[in-house]
């Protein structure tokens, strides 16, 4: 522990790191002071002059943010020296700014207007001609009003640093300087909108927000973003029931103030024409509406129709409903309609990683620890592309900790770039590429390795051994697609294994043959695409639950509309294992949770008196699956809990796991349903494009 | 692209002369020697650096709008360059500059209809104890009056070009 330096600030003795800057320390003692272009995470500009403070000794004022804090120093921020140059430093800001803050999108919660009311500057000296330049449009994302940016450079740093993409860049010079994106008019970059959010003024704004509402006119609900498995908090904004846009700026939730395109913007999928809000039933060869009544009797009918026959029910869950949905569908397939019969569409192989894992404590890596381990080794995934947030956790690794990272994969990726080395391998090659970096590897002190469906069955053991043959400290991270689809596993959606991995002792069929088995009375589909580009499966009856008439649906006998993740409360578990509250943000006339379909049909068919609440769920998820015993207040509070795998887990040696290969721009069902999404020129986007 | 024999020795001496990960900080030299040849930093003068250097169009762009030595569009035989920063202007600077518009028939930035002569108002080019001070291509005059202006720019049309160029 180096000795820590100790400095007086307001006449306030403070204790801190050496390297620290004054800034961050003046924080330590509650003394904030003001800054626009410093940003916590980010490299230094010193170039807003806005935290100008007086240091003893020191002829002029010094900017806090550049400045390291030294033995004995002493700081006055509250001199009228200091406060005098604040007042200018807002009044220079002002001088081009064209004050249309009535219009203004970030009226209300701009950083200049807040320094603006605090400093004062209300009188202007400046009586020269404004410089105009017309407002940009970049992309469908991203807007910019040269006028109100006061050159702070955060968006070119976020863009630069945070997301490895650099698609922002500084043009022209002193006053004629402006923000310039990547393609001369327009951008092409990750359309992730982290410049926008952290501009401290109006001077980016996003093609799904800008114009629409007032800030303080929204209602914000935090919850976790429904598309990739890295689980984002996001803050959606909602205006009469309609959310219209995302965002994170309190920087709480694991991936403090990240979010990818998705998280922030294409959250409007909920409010598609395209929705489903009628129940349907097929009859004379057609769906037609029907009352939830009628679409309910006539699903209770065959459902007991197959129990009475002792024929088979097959299910197949979703990859995006909730734990809480995913342990009570399994609960009523296994306990209520006798049947193993259950799955769901495998993105990765999780139970093969815990069969590997059994019993080994604190072997799964958690977002957090993408951010603090010394080294990171990617198989087989484009992170950038696929999982934004876990890629994003890895460059900040590299820029503040130097870790190292290894790649193996079969094409480019961002990573590459601040590699320690990169192995291209052909397709099914990447076990063995591994083999390249072993001794590499053997001289780290401890290694985060993720991998993506590359490795699966047998070989995920085999990864393993690997990880045990280095001598070092290893975690995994088993990468999976869809917001929920390690719940989807941990609660037993699968042929073979129950909630927590636990074997079953007559194993049911896997979801690719029973979309095969002529035998099936009824397949019950919830909030999965199996079908599309297939023919109708042979069995008799049909059911699917889903937001949108998707190609399964299409096929279906009964179709109920399903409610979205930003339509219900309950719990998610994202691909490194931790569990995250969802929260209902918006309602959407005329559908169900799939927990309350569940429930009711429950009710119907005499399983159960009264329909259960998703918190009632959770706490028998909480009892009785291995691994998942989480404080469940701290979980409604807000706070991610870690889960792991149980000492008895066992592998699951049946079926394919694959991988849909989304992209950026693309999330199965809901990414066609998200408008921004398809609006982007860099749509559909490309794996391995580096 | 390629550049004349003496250009690409330039372009090598200076690439070599960079240690190893940080062939970035050639940007401004490269993009000046290319220019003399060039005559300005046209779009393929862009995409050429971009590729010797390893760095985003945007890095160049950034640099070539910053700096007004670097030009995007090409400059006369002769860019006649006249400072009217205090110094100079205390002692006729500012004339002389309006002096040189009319006599060449041409503004701030602008070319003569033969591309023999462009000109250019500067800021102060570090002559100050002679001004007026102006800058032809990459030689100094010191003192410059109308007089000595209009008498360089006839040697200068006399020559037909054969003078010292850039
Ligand atoms: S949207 Fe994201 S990737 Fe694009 S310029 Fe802004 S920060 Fe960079
Ligand atoms: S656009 Fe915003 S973030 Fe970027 S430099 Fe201007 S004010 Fe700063
Ligand atoms: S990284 Fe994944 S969870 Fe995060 S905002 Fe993007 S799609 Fe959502
Ligand atoms: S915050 Fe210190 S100069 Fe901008
Ligand atoms: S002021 Fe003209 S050269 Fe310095």
């Amino acid at each position: 522990m180096p000795e820590l330096i100790r400095l007086t600030i307001d006449g306030r003795s403070v204790e801190v790191e050496p390297g620290t800057l004054v800034i961050e320390a003046a924080r330590r003692v509650g003394v904030k002071i003001p800054s626009f272009c410093y940003y916590e995470g980010l490299s230094l500009a010193g170039a807003c002059r806005m935290c100008l403070v007086e240091v003893e000794k020191m002829p002029k004022l010094q900017t806090a943010c550049t400045l390291v804090a030294t033995p004995g120093m002493v700081v006055r921020t509250d001199t009228p020296q200091v406060a005098e140059a604040r007042r200018a430093m807002v009044e220079f800001l002002l001088t081009n700014h064209p004050l249309d803050c009535p219009v203004c999108d970030k009226g209300g919660e701009c950083e200049l207007q807040d320094m603006a009311f605090r400093y004062g500057a209300a009188e202007s000296r400046y009586l020269e001609a404004k410089h105009h330049v017309p407002e940009q449009q970049w992309s469908p994302v991203v807007f910019y009003d040269r006028p109100r940016c006061i050159l702070c450079y955060r968006c070119v740093r976020v863009c630069d640093e945070g997301m490895g993409v650099g698609a922002l860049g500084v043009v022209n010079r002193g006053g004629r300087s402006e923000i310039a994106p990547n393609r001369g008019d327009h951008l092409e970059c990750d359309e992730c909108g982290a410049c926008i959010d952290i501009c401290p003024v109006g001077a980016l704004t996003s093609g799904m927000y800008r114009y629409q509402t007032r800030p303080w006119e929204m209602n914000h609900v935090g919850t976790i973003c429904a598309f990739c498995a890295d689980g984002c908090k996001t803050t959606l904004g909602v205006y009469h029931d309609r959310i219209m846009r995302g965002n994170n700026r309190d920087r709480s939730g694991l991936n403090g103030e990240f979010l990818c395109i998705k998280g922030r913007y294409a959250a409007d999928f909920p409010h598609h024409p395209a929705r489903l809000s009628r129940p349907l039933v097929r009859q004379d060869g057609e769906l037609r509406p029907a009352s939830w009544l009628e679409a309910l009797s006539l699903v209770e009918a065959r459902l007991r129709e197959a129990l009475a026959a002792g024929s088979p029910i097959g299910v197949i869950g979703s990859n995006h409903t909730t734990n809480e949905e995913n342990y009570f569908l399994q609960k009523f397939a296994r306990q209520w309609l006798k049947t193993n019969h259950l799955d769901h569409q495998r993105t990765g192989d999780v139970p093969a990683l815990a069969s590997a894992l059994a019993g080994r404590e604190g072997t799964l890596a958690s977002t957090e620890d993408l951010y603090t381990a010394r080294a990171v080794l990617v198989v087989g995934a484009d992170l950038a592309q696929q999982h934004p947030l876990l890629s994003w956790q890895i460059r900040a690794n590299w820029r503040h900790h130097r870790a190292r990272i290894y790649v193996v994969t079969t094409g480019p990726v961002r990573e590459d770039r601040y590699a320690a080395r990169s192995v291209r391998v052909e397709p099914g090659g990447e076990l063995e590429g591994l083999l390249a970096l072993a001794e590499a590897l053997r001289a780290e002190p401890d290694l985060v390795i993720l991998f993506g469906d590359a490795i699966q069955g047998e070989d995920v053991a085999r990864l393993v051994a690997f990880g045990d043959s280095l001598g070092i400290p290893v975690k995994y991270v088993c990468l999976v697609d869809y917001a929920n689809s390690r719940g989807a596993a941990d609660m037993g959606l699968l042929p073979d294994l129950g909630p927590g991995y636990q074997p079953l002792e007559r194993p049911g069929m896997t979801l690719e043959e029973m979309l095969e088995c002529p035998d099936l009375a009824v397949l019950w589909v919830v909030g999965a695409n199996p079908l599309i580009g297939r023919q109708r499966p042979p069995s008799r009856f049909l059911l699917v639950q889903d937001l949108f008439l998707t190609e399964t649906a299409r096929l279906a006998d009964v179709v109920l509309p399903a409610a979205s993740a930003y339509e219900k409360d309950g719990t998610v578990t994202n691909v490194c294992g931790e569990v995250q509250r969802l929260r209902k943000v918006v309602a959407v006339a005329g559908v169900k949770t799939d927990l309350e379909i569940f429930s009711l049909l429950a009710c119907r068919m005499g399983f159960q008196k009264d329909p259960v609440g998703w918190e009632t769920v959770l706490r028998e998820i909480a009892d009785a699956v291995p691994g998942y015993r989480l404080s469940v207040p701290a979980l409604l509070a807000g706070a991610p809990q870690r889960t792991h795998f149980a000492s008895q887990a066992s592998s699951s040696r049946r079926g394919k796991v694959r991988s849909a290969r989304d992209t950026l721009f693309t999330s199965g069902t809901l990414g066609r349903f998200a408008t921004i999404l398809s609006q982007v020129r860099e749509a559909p986007g490309a794996l391995y494009r580096g | 692209m390629k550049f004349s024999e003496q250009t690409e020795a330039r372009l090598a001496r200076l690439i070599e002369s960079r240690p190893p990960g940080h062939l970035r900080s050639a940007l401004v030299p490269m993009l000046l020697f290319i220019q003399d040849e060039v005559g300005a930093i046209t779009p393929e003068v862009v995409e050429e650096v971009c590729q010797r250097l390893g760095v985003s169009r945007r890095d160049v762009e950034e640099v070539v709008s910053y700096y007004s030595m670097l030009r995007r569009k090409p400059a006369g035989r002769y860019h006649i360059q006249i400072c009217t920063n205090i110094s100079c202007m205390l002692v006729g600077g500012a004339e002389l500059f309006e002096h040189a518009c009319r006599k060449l028939g041409i503004g701030h930035h602008g070319v003569t209809e033969d591309g023999m002569f462009s000109l250019e108002e500067v800021e102060c080019i570090g002559a100050c104890c002679w001004g007026p001070a102006m800058q032809v291509n990459y030689d100094y005059h010191h003192h410059v009056t109308p007089e000595v202006f209009d008498r360089l720019i006839e040697q200068l049309r006399d020559n037909g070009g054969k003078a010292r160029e850039r």
